[in-house]
C-alpha cells in the first residue's frame, strides 16, 4: 500500500484482509511444521531444490557432452566417479545433477498447468452450476478422466514430438481432468453459502464473485491437489521418458533410466547407472506426496481431527 | 430414476464417450501438425506422386465431414488402417498380443486389488497401529516408485544376479501341455509381481481412507451402543460401505495400469499391446498408435460402465440421485 502516513495508519478492506491472511498463513505453517512427513517432505525437496538451482553451475557442460566425456565408459562407482559412468564415460553423478533441475522443471510446469486447465474449468462449471454450461464441461471432464491417460498421451506425444515443451504440455493436457472434478464439487458448495448471495445482492457480477469470493475459498483444497499433482506430473514424465517419448537433449531423470535401459543395462548388470535415477525420482515424489497430504490436513479441518 | 433409466443412461454415456474418442482420435491425426501424409513423410522419404497417391488412397482429397463419416463407419466396421512398418491390417496386429495383456494386466490388478484392500482393511480399522504406519509408509514408497524402475531392479535382481527367472518373453518355446503352463507362469512371475507392487499401494491408501471415514459415521457408533460386537460391526457395516467408493475409484484407476503396463511389457518384453505400443513408438508406427489409443480407451470405457452397473446394484442410492 502507498500510505506512507504516521503511525496510525487508515486501513483498506483489503489491506485488513491481508493481514487475516499472513496470520492464517502464521497458524497453518506451525500446524504443517508439525506434521512429521510434512517435515521430512518439504526438507527433502529443499535438499533437491539448492541442487537444481545450482547444480548445473557445479557441472561443466563439456562433462555431460557425450563427445567430450572425461571418464572411461561404464566403470562401478570409484573416488573419481562416485557413481561411476555411463557408456559415454559421463559420471552419472553429474547427470543426476543436472538432471534434478529438467526434473522438477517439468513436474512443476506440467503440474501447473494442469491446476491450470483444471481450475479454470471446474470453476466455471461448479460457478455456472446446473446449466447448460455446467452440464457439457462435467460431460468433457468425464471423457478426460475415463480415456486411459497413457493412451492419450502416446498418441498426443508422437504427433507433437519429443520436445520438453511438448512432454509438459501432454502432461498437462492428460492429468487436469481430476482437479477440475474436485474444484467443481468445492465450488459448488461453496456457491450456496449466504456470503456469496449477500455480495451479488451488493451487486458483484461474475468476475468479482469468482476471483474474490469462489477462488479464495477454493484455494485450500486446490493448493493441497496442486502439490500432489506434482508427484503424479513427475511419475508421468518418467513412463514417457522410458518410453522414449521425453526430448532427447534434455537429460531428466527419467531420460537417463530410459538411456541405461536402452545400451543393456539389464542384461549387462550396470546396475549404478540405474539405481540413482529411481532412487532419486522415489525421494522427490514421495517428498511431494507427503508434503500434499500434510497440507490436506493443515488446510482442511475436518482430517485433522481424525 | 428407476433400475432400467439408470442402466439406459449409462450405456447413453459410455456410447457419447465412445464417440468422443473416436472424434478426438479422428482430428488428433488429421487437423493436428499436418496429416497422416505429413506424419508418414516423418517416418520415410516420400515424392510428390507417392503423396498424391497416398492422400487417394487414405481419402484425405475428400471434405473434412466426409472423411469424418468414412472414417467413423470404418472404425465400427473394424478396419483400423494398415501399419506402416508392417503394411499388415492394424486389427490383425492388435490381435495377437491382446491375451498375453489381459493375462498379465488382469493378474496384476487382481492381485494389487485384493491385497490392497485387505490392506487398507486392516490399516484404516486399526488406525494409528503399528501395522496401520508401517503399511502407510510401505504403500506411499510403493506409489511414488515408477513402475518401468521397479520392474527393471526386479528384473536386475531375481532373473539376472540369482537366475531364479527368465529375463522376459512370454515362454521359451517348445514345451507342450503342463510343462508349457508352468513354464508362461515362470515368465510370468516378474511382470505380475512388478504391476502387484506398482499398485497395492495406491489401493492400500483409498481402503484405509474410505475406512477412516465410515467408522466415523453414525451408524456405527449406533451399532456399538446396541452391543454389535466389533467384528461385525467391522464386516457388516464398516467393510461394506466403505468398499463402495474404493470400487469406482479402483476402475477410474484402470487407466493407469494401463500406463505402467505399457511400461512393464516393455522391460519384460511381454508380447502384449504394451510391448507392440513401445515398438510402434520407435518406428513411428502411427495407425498402429492410434489403433491402440482406440482400442484401450474403448476397454477403459466398457470396465467403467460394468463398475458404474454393478455399483447401482451395490448402492440403491446412487440410481435415485
Amino acid at each position: 500500500m502507498a500510505s506512507a502516513g504516521p503511525a496510525v495508519e487508515r486501513r483498506s478492506a483489503r489491506s485488513l484482509i491481508w493481514a487475516r491472511r499472513r496470520a492464517a498463513m502464521g497458524v497453518h505453517w506451525r500446524t504443517f511444521m508439525r506434521n512429521r512427513q510434512g517435515r521430512i517432505g518439504l526438507f527433502v525437496l529443499c535438499f533437491f531444490g539448492v541442487i537444481a538451482v545450482v547444480g548445473p553451475f557445479l557441472v561443466p557442460a563439456s562433462s555431460i557432452d557425450p563427445a567430450t566425456a572425461p571418464g572411461v565408459p561404464l566403470q562401478p562407482p570409484s573416488l573419481a566417479y562416485p557413481l561411476g559412468t555411463d557408456n559415454f564415460g559421463r559420471s552419472v553423478l553429474s547427470l543426476m545433477i543436472v538432471g534434478t533441475r529438467i526434473s522438477l522443471v517439468v513436474g512443476l510446469t506440467a503440474a501447473f498447468g494442469a491446476i491450470l486447465i483444471g481450475a479454470s474449468i471446474g470453476i466455471t462449471a461448479g460457478y455456472f452450476g446446473g446449466t447448460k454450461v455446467d452440464t457439457a464441461l462435467n460431460a468433457f471432464t468425464n471423457w478426460f478422466l475415463v480415456i486411459p491417460w497413457i493412451a492419450l498421451a502416446i498418441a498426443l506425444s508422437t504427433i507433437l514430438g519429443p520436445t520438453l515443451f511438448n512432454v509438459i504440455l501432454v502432461i498437462a493436457v492428460t492429468s487436469w481432468a481430476s482437479t477440475a472434478r474436485l474444484v467443481r464439487s468445492q465450488a459448488l458448495s461453496v456457491k450456496e453459502r449466504p456470503f456469496i448471495e449477500r455480495s451479488r445482492a451488493l451487486g458483484a457480477g461474475h468476475w468479482h464473485l469468482i476471483t474474490r469470493h469462489l477462488l479464495p475459498n477454493v484455494f485450500p483444497v486446490l493448493f493441497a491437489n496442486a502439490v500432489l499433482m506434482v508427484a503424479l506430473a513427475i511419475l508421468s514424465e518418467t513412463t514417457l521418458a522410458i518410453l522414449g517419448l521425453g526430448d532427447p537433449n534434455a537429460m531428466s531423470w527419467g531420460r537417463i533410466i530410459e538411456e541405461a535401459f536402452t545400451a543393456g543395462a539389464l542384461s549387462a548388470g550396470w546396475w549404478w547407472w540405474l539405481i540413482p535415477p529411481g532412487l532419486a525420482i522415489l525421494a522427490v515424489t514421495l517428498s511431494f506426496t507427503m508434503v500434499g497430504y500434510a497440507l490436506d490436513e493443515v488446510l482442511s479441518p475436518r482430517l485433522r481431527e481424525r | 430414476m428407476g433400475a432400467r433409466r439408470y442402466l439406459l443412461s449409462k450405456i447413453l454415456q459410455a456410447l457419447a464417450t465412445l464417440l468422443f474418442v473416436l472424434t478426438f482420435n479422428f482430428f488428433l491425426f488429421r487437423v493436428l501438425p499436418g496429416d497422416p501424409i505429413g506424419l508418414l513423410a516423418r517416418s520415410q522419404r516420400l515424392t510428390d506422386a507417392d503423396i498424391a497417391e497416398q492422400r487417394a488412397t487414405l481419402g484425405l482429397d475428400q471434405p473434412l465431414p466426409q472423411q469424418y463419416v468414412t472414417y467413423v463407419g470404418q472404425t465400427m466396421t473394424g478396419n483400423l488402417g494398415v501399419s506402416l512398418r508392417t503394411t499388415k491390417p492394424v486389427t490383425e496386429i492388435i490381435r495377437s498380443p491382446l491375451g498375453p495383456t489381459l493375462l498379465l494386466v488382469g493378474l496384476g490388478t487382481l492381485f494389487a486389488t485384493v491385497l490392497g484392500i485387505l490392506i487398507g482393511i486392516k490399516g484404516g480399522w486399526e488406525r494409528g497401529s503399528r501395522f496401520d504406519t508401517s503399511s502407510l509408509y510401505g504403500s506411499l514408497v510403493l506409489y511414488s516408485m515408477p513402475e518401468g524402475w521397479l520392474g527393471m531392479l526386479l528384473l536386475i535382481t531375481f532373473a539376472g544376479i540369482l537366475g531364479w527367472f527368465p529375463a522376459g518373453g512370454f515362454e521359451t518355446g517348445g514345451e507342450t501341455g503342463m510343462a508349457r503352463i508352468v513354464d508362461i507362469a515362470n515368465h510370468l512371475f516378474l511382470p505380475v509381481l512388478t504391476l502387484t507392487l506398482g499398485y497395492i499401494g495406491e489401493y492400500a491408501i483409498i481402503m484405509r481412507s474410505s475406512m477412516v471415514d465410515t467408522v466415523n459415521e453414525d451408524f456405527v457408533t449406533i451399532a456399538r451402543a446396541k452391543g454389535v460386537p466389533e467384528r461385525a460391526i467391522r464386516r457388516d457395516h464398516v467393510v461394506p460401505n466403505a468398499f463402495l467408493p474404493t470400487f469406482t475409484l479402483i476402475f477410474l484407476s484402470l487407466g493407469f495400469v494401463l500406463g505402467g503396463a505399457v511400461v512393464v511389457e516393455a522391460v519384460f518384453s511381454w508380447p502384449g499391446i504394451g510391448l507392440l505400443t513401445y515398438n510402434a513408438i520407435k518406428t513411428l508406427d502411427y495407425p498402429v498408435i492410434q489403433g491402440v489409443f482406440l482400442l484401450s480407451s474403448a476397454a477403459v470405457i466398457l470396465c467403467n460402465l460394468i463398475a458404474d452397473v454393478a455399483y447401482g446394484y451395490m448402492d440403491p442410492r446412487v440410481r435415485e440421485a
